[in-house]
């Protein structure tokens, strides 16, 4: 199943889909958002925005438009918070 | 001569580079559990083995060598430039041990630039509860490199960094990863170009995204004789380059670097689920802050008190103890009285970072900056601008300061422009007393009306900062490419011994820094309060002698020595009464007399005073704006207040002290004086609700802080948003005020 960081719920986890080049900042391809790098939804802020993610071991918070942009492949057997 | 090793420490932000600076250096720099701690660069020297003397520079942290914030650009710029006197022999990558992995990633890119690269692998002491393991041996081979494993907060391993140090010249300079390979055409051609530069350095130079060398990214594009590569373009390959680091570190972490992923967690989530929680998130944060402002206002007030009365009487010390003249009057009321005025605030300020540095410390400001994000948004600022608002409640100075690790440009832009609305602790006496004079003291529901209007007006200040943000978001156009990415650190016990040096570290800042402005222009006033040109001015004493001779004292004085004596007769035939002493009433009278005769004497004095300063420079300026304020309500005694309250807003105070010839900051004694003065102009009290409500607002609103201009000046690095700043802020000042009087009165 394919969604974004957006849509997982809390404490699920999703694998990074390939994306066009030059498609995010490179700051956050340094930080570990590459595809077939795993994404945990650790926290979401009150209004749904920023998020809090881990990803490739960093602790992060990124926005929500941001989050919207980086398609995943769902994880299934990961229970949702 | 012994020889000096240029050591430069960088690494990913909060990994612990100014820690290790500490330890190499023996120095004290401020640390915090804070992505953006450092952001300027810091220098000590490092005894090494064998006599060798390290200078060690402390950087900002910075995730890549592609920069995106100026805090980042500095250790770039650093290593770039051959020719900077900085420029490291050895290169030092501190790294987190629990986020290796994208340590690494840096670690790569400085190895590729043919720099000696050492490997710090920090915080060894948490690996333990992580249930971390690593194989150093391997590591090193793999990575081409020296490793030391350290761990500062236990003290271990320094001393093998030191001697890796020292044996710098045995580290391999050979690249980790060829990145040629994801674009060998192009990298093949501009080799050829520049056949005598490090191929890793040009690539660098071309793919900054912060123009931070202008010129030498000039001179490739002119002399490029190979195909330029659209922005795209480029992008594209630096995203392969980084899959390409990636792939290298992953297959070297996978041998290397083994977690037992059960000792993990537990903590951490459990308080994030707490401290971001959509209700609970927020009332933690109230009561933070509440409690923040209960020490900045409450618990500082006793040491302020204290502070206060000491330099008063040292003044008066001064005064009593040297021969008069000039000299004399410059210590005392020139230099004392503008020392205290600085003083006065370091309690406050001390508070104010105490706090800050324990929630930095804890890890709880990256939680708060997660949760405010959102809310900040709409108004043209970041989450991130949470810091510098809380800080600007004590001093705007510190605040512009923290906007350092605001990546974007126009949002941090904004926080320091409306960041000097926020009521800071210089307001504070000048509200205490207006209020005091023109809000009555009942209470309704509970909460006093004078204890209402001044959260009013922190309201206001708030609510001036966050509108002019909006206004300011609407007007400014500027395109800014970076995009909001917080790290959220583990939670930490605050080391006391840090926190401390912060509070020590920003305070003596504050002092030496603002600190200097303030002496400076209280000097300058004194001079121009205390010198006059005209005739009046030299002949004070007598004009005022010959005054009182056939008028008599000011009714305002008259007054009030008969209300000392009648107080004095009262309590001494009190203590007659009560037999405390037996003395006749011969006695009686003239200790009366004696009294009586005192306080003549000083009224007389503060009467000359008075009329000097009407006289002075400074009186004679303040006569010449009275047109100016007059719509507002003021007269040219505020008038005075107003151009010397310019410098620094706390001044005022004192100012009026002088003015109204009451000799002694006390509080109570200038309010008595103030409320009795008539406005010349309209023969009503000069503080009523009207002109009391002006004064207030205009206050509140204008930018009457010279040190302010100053580091907005240097943040900014141009005249022109301070030069904005002050001619928007006094200028709304001064029509808001100019309504409110003209509807009020
Ligand atoms: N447990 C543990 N904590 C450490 C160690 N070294 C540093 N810290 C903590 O890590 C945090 C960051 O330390 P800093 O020295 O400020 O890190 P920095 O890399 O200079 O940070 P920036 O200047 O913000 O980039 C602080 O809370 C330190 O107390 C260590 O060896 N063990
Ligand atoms: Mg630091």
């Amino acid at each position: 199943m394919s969604t974004s960081i957006a849509h997982l719920k809390r404490g699920q986890k999703g694998v990074i889909r390939e994306f066009p080049d030059d498609f995010l900042p490179i700051k956050l391809l340094e930080l570990g958002c590459l595809p077939g790098n795993e994404v945990e939804l650790v926290q979401v802020a009150p209004f749904k925005d920023p998020l809090y993610i881990n990803v490739n071991g960093s602790h992060i918070a990124i926005r929500r438009s941001m989050a919207l942009k980086i398609e995943l492949d769902l994880i299934e057997d990961t229970p949702s918070v | 001569m012994s020889k000096q090793i240029n050591v430069a420490l960088i690494g990913n932000p909060n990994t612990g580079k100014t820690s290790v600076f500490n330890q190499l250096t023996g120095l004290n720099q401020k640390v915090g559990n804070y992505p953006g701690i450092t952001v300027e660069k810091k220098e000590g020297i490092c005894k090494l083995p064998r006599g060798v003397k390290a200078h060690i520079i402390d950087l900002p942290g910075t995730y890549s060598l592609n920069t995106t914030s100026l805090d980042e650009s500095v250790a770039v710029e650093l290593l770039l430039n051959k020719n900077d006197k900085d420029h490291p022999d050895v290169a030092i990558v501190i790294s987190d041990v629990e986020n290796l992995k994208r340590n690494l990633l840096l670690f790569t890119q400085i190895k590729d630039l043919e720099i000696p690269t050492i490997l710090v692998i920090n915080m060894a002491d948490r690996m333990v509860r992580k249930g971390i393991t690593l194989d150093i041996d391997l590591m090193e081979k793999k990575l081409d490199t020296k490793i030391a494993l350290v761990s500062t907060r236990k003290k271990t391993g320094i001393e093998r960094l030191k001697k890796l140090i020292a044996d710098y010249k045995n580290l391999s300079i050979s690249p980790n990863v060829d990145t040629t390979v994801i674009a060998p055409e192009y990298f093949k051609s501009l080799q050829e170009t520049f056949p005598n530069e490090n191929l890793h350095k040009l690539w660098l130079v071309i793919t900054q995204d912060v123009n931070f060398m202008p010129l030498e990214k000039k001179l490739i594009k002119d002399t490029s004789s190979f195909n330029t590569k659209s922005k795209s373009e480029l992008k594209r390959l630096q995203q392969k380059e980084t899959i390409k680091r990636y792939q290298f570190i992953n297959s070297i972490l996978k041998e290397t670097y083994k977690v037992d992923a059960n000792a993990a967690k537990g903590l951490k989530a459990t308080l994030d689920k707490i401290l971001t929680h959509k209700i609970f998130g927020y009332l933690i944060f109230f009561v933070v802050l509440l409690t923040i402002f209960q020490a900045i206002y409450d618990w500082s007030s006793i040491p302020m008190d204290v502070i206060d009365e000491t330099f008063v009487s040292a003044s008066e010390w001064v005064k009593d103890s040297f021969p008069p003249g000039m000299l004399t009057n410059l210590i005392a009321e020139g230099i004392l009285s503008g020392i205290g005025g600085i003083v006065i605030f370091i309690p406050q300020i001390a508070f104010l970072f105490l706090f800050i540095s324990l929630l930095e410390e804890s890890g709880y400001m990256s939680r708060v900056v997660f949760l405010m994000d959102r809310v900040m948004r709409p108004f043209g600022l970041s989450g991130k601008s949470i810091v510098p608002l809380i800080s600007g409640t004590a001093c705007a100075i510190p605040a512009v300061m923290a906007t350092r690790t605001i990546e974007n440009w126009k949002e941090r832009l904004i926080t320091i422009l409306v960041t000097p609305f926020i009521t800071c602790s210089a307001r504070l006496p000048v509200y205490l007393i207006i209020i005091a004079l023109v809000i009555p003291e009942g209470r309704f529901l509970g909460l006093g009306y004078q204890a209402m209007t001044l959260m009013l007006l922190y309201l206001i200040g708030f609510g001036a900062a966050i509108l002019s943000a909006m206004v300011l978001n609407k007007v400014l156009k500027i395109k800014s490419r970076t995009f909001f990415v917080m790290e959220m650190p583990n939670y930490k016990l605050p080391l006391i011994k840090n926190v401390a040096y912060t509070v020590w570290e920003k305070t003596k800042s504050f002092v030496f820094g603002a600190g200097k402005i303030i002496l400076a222009i209280s000097i300058i006033l004194w001079f121009l309060g205390s010198n006059g040109f005209t005739e009046k001015y030299e002949n004070a004493d007598s004009i005022i002698e010959h005054r009182i001779q056939t008028e008599g004292l000011s009714v305002f004085n008259q007054e009030s020595i008969t209300n000392d004596l009648e107080a004095y007769k009262i309590a001494l035939n009190d203590s007659i009464a009560k037999k405390v002493y037996t003395i006749g009433p011969e006695q009686v009278k003239d200790s009366i007399h004696r009294l009586d005769k005192e306080l003549f004497e000083k009224a007389k004095h503060q009467e000359i005073a008075s009329f000097k300063l009407e006289n002075s420079y400074i009186g004679n300026m303040g006569k010449a704006i009275e047109p100016m304020v007059r719509p507002l309500g003021y007269d040219w005694k505020i008038g005075i207040a107003l151009i010397t309250s310019f410098a620094a807003r706390e001044v005022f105070v004192s100012t009026l002290a002088t003015i109204y010839s009451v000799g002694s900051d006390e509080e109570h004694t200038i309010k008595n004086r103030m409320a009795a003065e008539m406005n010349a102009n309209t023969n009503k009290p000069l503080f009523n609700l009207a002109s009391g409500i002006s004064l207030l607002l205009f206050y509140a609103f204008a930018m009457q802080c010279m040190s302010t201009l100053a580091v907005v000046k240097r943040e900014t690095n141009s005249w022109k948003w301070p030069a904005a700043q002050l001619v928007f802020m006094s200028l709304f000042a001064y029509i808001v005020a100019l309504v409110a009087y003209q509807l009020l009165k």
